[in-house]
């Protein structure tokens, strides 16, 4: 593994697989154990370093950290030195002045955890930056479509929605692709970057055609800005063209399963009764975030040879 | 004060001797001899005319702390410039006459190139309404380039007025071709890069859009149009059809639009970001045709000082803007010259005598001949040198050149007949 965790499209194929078994492995150590906690991370400190409000993805990094028995600092923008204005170099200059051995870092601009990589002499985890990427969901997306379907080589996985500012469809696309899954992107034009042409996946702007030959669709979440910006004309007409109800889940495959990153809109690009079925993984996503984490904190720090 | 230069290769072409006397050439010819006179060995270096920027931020008044009149004055000095016009997007802005006039004598005072005011099309750069353009024409500052650089004069009504109104003072509106409904919360040039690194596109056609909107408007009223920093492949086309129907119309490229591309967004180090953003390698291959065939008739440097605080950050939180002007001419000799798009009169044409035609600068884009002012700049076409940001006399850093090494070397600038430059390096 490299130092740093900043997208998924630089992991190459050994090194993704090495995060997924890792995970796997430490789900089989943790499992039926009352007590859930390893020793590999002792004495370290990893810090989450959040721009944006993320409730569910600081508190999967911070059970994932504190599983492994480092010691976590959370950090949150909001009510900080950074409501006062300081730099985002200078927070990470102080906050490795405290000792810490990893930063995970949300934030809003695309890149930025790429500017702090240059600036601290520790692991920076990307998580989730703008509308670049979101990497540990990917692989938790990854590793959930592995564990149901028993392998990606070949999978044929859909990622339905707001492509266009979406980090986690960015993740997606790359390291599926590089596990051997086939993307296909379905959204409206207009949710769809201009240079999505040149990524490795397949573009519709039809989900029924697409739907019978998946094996994973995975709906995004579309922000209510977005319906207010003319990105496509009215919730409604969103919801009747590229939200999954059970009549279109009616058109998958048997053993297809249905994913969602979370939060959702319920009854927007999500049916509820599609939400809450047994194909529906949305549940099982959220507990295997933590593993990755897990796997993926111990990976950079170092865990294996401690 | 009289200075002799001694066996300078004039444009490039014969060596001949230079005889500077009373901020005029008194001279050129073979083995000119004046006692008393100093003299300056010019052996192998290439006699210019003294460049002209149609395009620098000298951030004074406002933001001192990045540049001041006098730092970017000497940072032009070092790179050839007898010549600079000062952008309008100062704080307060330069939409006055009162406010043109101090930064023009600011200029006057540091002495080190002529600094020539750029007014303010609209009140504030808003967009609103037109400032008063003819009091800044009618200044000491003698404005006659006007623009809103850094906004688009968007609205086409009011682009279609400020383009009448200068007529009466032979004045000129330089045009920031961005449509802004086109380019909300952009970031970079849109296409597969953008959309893979997750930062916002900026569509050529915001650009291409705005540009084929003004020469419309600019032939329709029979003014003169100005194009800022032309960053795309069909910006280039649009010009040219232009041009063949003879509207009034010129353009700038920057040196960075030359030379550098997209790709270096892919480290998100905000250095290289600048509006308008760096494009594709065939955008690059395009300008660099277009200048060399005259379409676009002038290199310009857009230099835009950033104190460290403002480019040390997040990509979408830093300003966007770089440095230029010490570095123009060796970027224009690396892309242009080199290859072999562009000889030394070419150089000279585009770097001086057509900016100073565009802003109609009496003294300055003349020829190297006796009785003509003597602004000029010698260059030493063989040297090569690794450029460190910690070298340059701006007050800013934000080199996008860092650490690259560039052909050419100023050795000298003199303006009207006063060294400002000697050794490669400034005299004040």
């Amino acid at each position: 593994m490299k130092r740093h965790l900043l997208d998924a499209a630089d992991l190459d194929r050994a090194d993704a697989t090495l995060v997924l078994d890792t995970a796997a492995q430490i789900d089989q150590a943790l499992a039926g154990r009352e007590v859930k906690k390893l020793p590999t991370l002792r004495g370290r400190t990893v810090v989450n370093l959040f721009y944006e409000d993320s409730t569910r993805t600081r508190i999967s990094f911070e059970l994932a950290a504190k599983r492994l028995s480092a010691d976590v600092i959370n950090f949150s923008a909001k009510g900080s030195s950074v409501s006062k204005g300081e730099s985002l170099k200078d927070t990470a200059l102080t906050l490795e002045a405290m000792g810490s051995d990893a930063i995970v870092v949300r934030h809003g601009a695309s890149g930025a955890p790429h500017r702090l990589a240059h600036w601290v002499r520790g692991s920076v985890v990307n998580a989730g930056d703008g509308t670049h990427e979101h990497p540990t969901q990917a692989l938790l997306d990854a590793y959930t479509i592995r564990h149901r379907l028993g392998r990606l080589d070949g999978v044929r996985v859909v990622i339905v929605g707001d492509v266009l500012h979406s980090r986690v469809a960015r993740s997606n696309v790359w390291l599926l692709s590089t596990l051997g899954a086939q993307v296909t992107l379905v959204a409206p034009p207009t949710l769809l970057p201009v240079g999505v042409g040149s990524w490795p996946v397949e573009v519709s702007y039809d989900l029924d055609a697409v739907l019978p030959k998946a094996d994973a669709v995975m709906m995004l979440r579309v922000q209510a800005e977005r319906m207010n910006a003319s990105f496509f004309p009215s919730a409604r007409e969103y919801s009747r063209r590229y939200g999954l109800d059970a009549h279109r889940m009616a058109a998958l495959s048997d053993d297809a399963i249905v994913m969602h990153p979370g939060p959702m809109n319920r009854g927007m690009e999500i049916a509820a009764d599609v939400a809450d079925s047994v194909r529906s993984t949305i549940v099982e996503q959220v507990g295997n975030g933590v593993s990755v984490r897990m796997a993926v904190l111990y990976l950079l720090l170092g865990g294996a040879s401690s | 004060m009289t200075t002799l230069i001694k066996g300078a290769r004039v444009l490039g072409g014969q060596s001949a001797d230079l005889l500077l006397e009373d901020g005029r050439i008194a001279a050129v010819g073979q083995r000119l001899g004046v006692t008393g006179a100093d003299v300056v060995d010019a052996g192998g270096l290439v006699a210019l005319p003294g460049l002209v920027d149609l395009h620098t931020h000298l951030r004074e008044p406002g933001r001192e702390d990045a540049e001041t009149v006098e730092t970017g004055s000497r940072a032009a000095a070092l790179g050839g410039y007898t010549a600079v016009h000062a952008m309008a997007n100062t704080d307060p802005v330069a939409d006055t006459a009162g406010v043109v006039e101090q930064v023009w004598r600011l200029g006057q005072e540091a002495g080190l190139v002529d600094v020539v005011p750029v007014g303010a099309v609209t009140v504030g750069l808003r967009g609103e309404r037109l400032a008063e353009l003819g009091a800044m024409a009618d200044s000491a500052a003698r404005v006659r380039v006007f623009s809103d650089d850094g906004h688009c004069v968007a609205d086409p009504a009011l682009m279609r007025r400020a383009l009448e109104y200068v007529k009466a003072f032979d004045g000129v509106v330089a045009q920031h071709a961005e449509e802004p409904r086109l380019t909300v919360g952009a970031q970079m040039n849109e296409g597969d890069l953008s959309a893979r690194l997750g930062l916002t596109g900026w569509p050529a056609a915001a650009e291409e859009a705005v540009i084929a909107r003004d020469v419309l408007l600019a032939e329709h009223v029979g003014a003169r149009l100005h194009v800022c920093h032309v960053s795309t492949a069909g910006s280039v086309e649009i010009l040219r059809w232009a041009k063949s129907r003879g509207v009034q119309v010129t353009a700038e490229v920057t040196p960075h639009h030359l030379l550098l591309t997209e790709a270096c967004a892919q480290s998100y180090d905000p250095v290289f970001k600048v509006n308008p953003p760096l494009r594709t390698d065939e955008d690059v291959q395009a300008l660099r045709a277009g200048l060399a065939d005259g379409t676009i008739d002038a290199v310009a440097t857009d230099h835009a000082p950033h104190a460290v605080e403002d480019k040390e950050s997040e990509w979408a939180q830093a300003r966007p803007g770089m440095l230029g002007l010490e570095q123009a001419l060796s970027v224009v000799v690396e892309t242009l010259v080199e290859p072999g798009l562009l000889d030394w009169a070419g150089v000279a044409d585009r770097m001086s005598v057509r900016p100073a035609a565009i802003g109609r600068l009496d003294g300055h884009g003349r020829p190297l001949a006796p009785g003509e002012p003597a602004n000029l700049l010698l260059l030493d076409p063989a040297a090569r040198a690794v450029v460190d940001p910690a070298a340059l006399a701006s007050r800013s850093r934000n080199s996008p050149y860092a650490g690259r090494e560039l052909p050419g070397r100023v050795v000298a600038t003199f303006l009207r007949g006063t060294a400002t430059v000697r050794d490669g390096k400034a005299v004040r």
